[in-house]
């Protein structure tokens, strides 16, 4: 057994132990703890994907003394790897982007606890990633919830509770119908492992025994993990919770909690249920559907919206459902284009939410007329935002034009899932040139931006000394340059060369089940 | 909320209960199927009786050294899954901090270089600053619902005294016996932060805090989750490298026995009381 088959246990234990120390520590401290641990995570998921990459194999790897029906067991292929190395880039990104609004948004004693909750999330979301036991990811699903209410929540003023209570209670919902298709799961196959539940539904399956009871079980498991990802009926929680939290917060949020989700429902089809049996449920054209009114209906609320997070979180609603839309087409390349969507629009969303928080400052949005003129004042973040903004509506060059392209071809030969998927892109690609280029219009323009905050420090006085408490320092811009330079250089370095990115994932998918 | 006065909004609030309600129906109506759809609980097809719980019940004793089955399958086969089960209560209590722990920022005028302790701090501080001392007042009054000195509880505090103890120490032999009896280290948790929070509300938060305040409750739940996570990455690592554990088993029946699992208990019960006892004094007056 080679050393690096012990990478994914270590990543998950790496960050459980830095969630426990930073629960010791004060701020500073646990801002480094939790940098370092997640850095080295990181590190050893490319490691470990590259490992992979060239063996071209997947493994299973034995938690504890028992071998896998008995004990728990977690799996890692090109798959999980390259997922590993794309949350650990955002979690650690938007700590280091996030910076000032932690600094300004979190009390004081309270700082080290979004280090911790933010290492836990991280911890859970490896687990849910790299498992093979569908009960272990009930139970790291559960962590993922109460995380994602502390990110929420973390900054303490009323309507951010009010939002965290609103995400926890849909959250639980989506939780709890989980929670009912692994019982009855279980119930019926008599097993917790994914292989053995796979063998035994594709027993029942041609047997014919238990059909309906699997069908529910099916769409059960399937509606449970898209109310958590915010999938089209069930999104109400995003806007409010995304466009209130503080800025890292709803970037680990949009770009990598609820993609934790859509990967254990790619998982679930799979490796649990089967992919055959799950495209005889025809749960699938039930995911299609939503994700093509997610697609229209979200970016419909975008262009409503006035204000610039508020746009961006039901940007989201839209992207989400690009991705349900490729997991419906029911093929292979279409899962290879979801999982690539996954991975683009965990990188922009993100970015995007970044590179906002320059814009709105101390502020908790900030409406989009009043962005006038902010492309002169923060230059690098505009630019950021900017290219964000292009590889959201697909601009060729950019991330998410390769990842319309993959689902547009994904569905050739469908059948009626071909003309509905390409009109839908056609139409959604259109509003979200609407609303994406209205903000950057907006950005560049000339005239009508007022500098506040140079008036008040001309006035002086107290009010300019407290005002600069909110400015972020020399340093925090700098290392939010940087950061937000990286991620879009990263997202323009997959637009122009995707080979890489899409090799992994066939080759990954092939060795899924 | 939207006016539900307004005529249009009651309309739209009927028609989305309506569809709620035929949502729930449909939801009910699927899950007896499947209920009816089921092999019987207690049959021998039930596909529940095959080789996992066969090794469990055949070979649990001697794999694990733990009498108690339930102990050997959660915390030694199934041990990630544990894990992952105490961290979602170590994930839940910071939740609870983050959401009740009371910390106001001064206001301006009282603003220094330096920010002190809210509520901790104040005495260090509070010969340099005495209007901030007064600040700190209010707040205590305003958050502490508790009242300062309960006076008049004397049956209360009778019973407690006589029942505290007895509490503390089923607790103790629930989590000590959790390898042996039934019962371990979550429910003998529960029984002992109950323990606390009795003699809390009986004697009052001053007399708790002597032994159980921020800093010992943190000190204890680190450590405990601390040594629980190294003793389970100890017992992966070596699981999945397959090499010897080198932990004796001892024999079953004895309370020294069964490897880990008495380590871990006492760690999951620590750390259950504790999170049990801070969530109470959260709630009840915003600090642990």
């Amino acid at each position: 057994m080679d050393f690096v088959m012990n990478f994914p246990f270590f990543s998950i234990m790496l960050c459980m132990f830095a969630a426990l120390a930073t629960f010791m520590l004060g701020r500073k401290a646990a801002g480094i703890v939790a940098k370092a641990a997640i850095s080295i995570t990181l590190i050893m998921s490319v490691v470990l994907t590259a490992w992979l990459h060239m063996s071209g194999e997947s493994f299973v790897y034995m938690m504890g003394h028992f071998p896998a029906p008995w004990g728990n067991e977690i799996r890692a292929g090109e798959l999980e790897g390259i997922m590993a190395v794309f949350t650990c880039i955002i979690a650690l990104l938007s700590m280091t982007t996030g910076k000032t609004s932690i600094r300004t948004q979190v009390d004081d004693t309270k700082q080290n606890l979004f280090y911790l909750i933010t290492c836990l999330m991280e911890a859970s979301l490896l687990a849910l990633i790299y498992t093979n036991d569908i009960f272990t990811g009930y139970v790291f699903i559960e962590i993922n919830t109460i995380a994602g209410c502390g990110l929420i929540m973390i900054k303490n003023t009323g309507r951010a509770i009010a939002s965290a209570v609103r995400y926890m209670v849909v959250s639980l919902v989506g939780s709890g119908l989980f929670l009912i298709g692994t019982t009855l799961l279980y119930s019926i196959t008599g097993h917790l492992l994914m292989e053995n539940i796979f063998d035994s539904v594709s027993e029942l399956f041609s047997d014919g025994s238990h059909i309906v009871t699997l069908t529910i079980i099916t769409a059960l498991m399937t509606v449970g993990l898209s109310i958590k990802s915010g999938l089209f009926p069930f999104h109400l929680w995003i806007p409010d919770a995304y466009a209130v939290s503080i800025a890292p917060s709803s970037a680990m949020l949009s770009g990598m909690v609820s993609k934790g989700y859509i990967f254990l429902l790619i998982k679930l089809i799979y490796r649990v249920i089967g992919f055959e049996v799950f495209k005889e449920t025809g749960v699938f054209d039930l995911i299609f559907i939503a994700g093509v009114a997610a697609m229209i209906m979200g970016s419909v609320s975008a262009i409503r919206s006035e204000h610039l997070r508020r746009m961006t979180a039901y940007s989201s609603v839209s992207q989400i459902g690009y991705i349900f839309m490729g997991i419906g087409i029911a093929n292979d390349a279409g899962m290879v284009a979801a999982i690539f969507h996954i991975i683009t629009h965990g990188l922009t969303k993100s970015l995007l939410f970044m590179s906002a928080s320059s814009f709105t400052g101390k502020k908790e949005d900030i409406r989009i007329r009043d962005i006038k003129g902010m492309g002169h004042k923060h230059p690098v973040s505009s630019a950021a935002f900017t290219a964000a903004a292009l590889s959201i509506v697909g601009f060729p060059l950019f991330a998410g034009f390769i990842a319309k392209m993959l689902l547009a071809n994904a569905s050739f030969g469908e059948g009626y899932k071909m003309y509905i998927a390409i009109c839908a892109i056609a139409i959604s690609t259109i509003l979200n040139v609407i609303y994406f280029f209205r903000c950057i219009i907006n950005l560049y323009a000339f005239g009508g931006f007022e500098d506040k905050d140079r008036e008040n420090s001309i006035a002086g006085g107290d009010t300019a000394k407290e005002e600069a408490e909110f400015l972020p320092t020399r340093y925090e811009r700098i290392v939010h340059g940087v950061s937000v330079s990286v991620l879009a250089v990263l997202n323009l370095y997959i637009g122009v060369a995707p080979k890489l990115l899409t090799s992994i994932l066939t080759k990954g998918l092939n060795v899924f089940n | 909320m939207k006016d539900l006065n307004n005529k249009d909004n009651r309309k739209l609030y009927l028609i989305f209960r309506i569809v709620a309600s035929i949502l729930m129906v449909c939801l009910a109506a699927s899950l007896i199927i499947c209920m009816l759809d089921m092999p019987g609980l207690f049959s021998s097809e039930h596909p529940g009786e095959n080789i996992v719980a066969e090794r469990y019940i055949e070979s649990g004793i001697e794999e694990t050294g733990a009498v108690n089955f339930v102990a050997g399958m959660i915390l030694d086969y199934r041990a990630f899954d544990t894990f992952g089960e105490s961290n979602v209560l170590f994930a839940a209590t910071i939740c609870v901090m983050v959401l009740l722990l009371v910390q106001k920022p001064l206001p301006r005028k009282y603003r220094r270089k330096k920010t002190p302790d809210a509520i901790e701090g104040s005495d260090s501080d509070s010969s340099k600053l005495p209007e901030c001392k007064e600040y700190y007042e209010e707040l205590r009054e305003e958050h502490e619902i508790e009242p300062k000195r309960i006076k008049n509880d004397v049956i209360l505090k009778t019973v407690a005294k006589f029942a505290v103890p007895f509490i503390l120490i089923f607790g103790l032999y629930v989590i000590l016996n959790g390898h042996l009896s039934p019962g371990g280290g979550f429910s003998g948790g529960a029984i002992v932060g109950s323990g606390f929070i009795l003699a809390s509300v009986s004697f009052g938060f001053d007399k708790m805090e002597r032994f159980l305040n921020k800093r010992s409750a943190g000190i204890i739940t680190f450590v405990s989750l601390m040594v629980y996570c190294l003793a389970k990455s100890y017992s992966f690592f070596t699981g999945a490298n397959h090499l010897e554990s080198g932990i004796p088993l001892g024999t079953p029946g004895n309370i020294l026995s069964s490897g880990l699992i008495l380590i871990l208990n006492i760690c999951v019960g620590l750390v259950v009381a504790c999170t049990m006892y801070s969530f109470f004094s959260l709630m009840r007056r915003g600090k642990i």
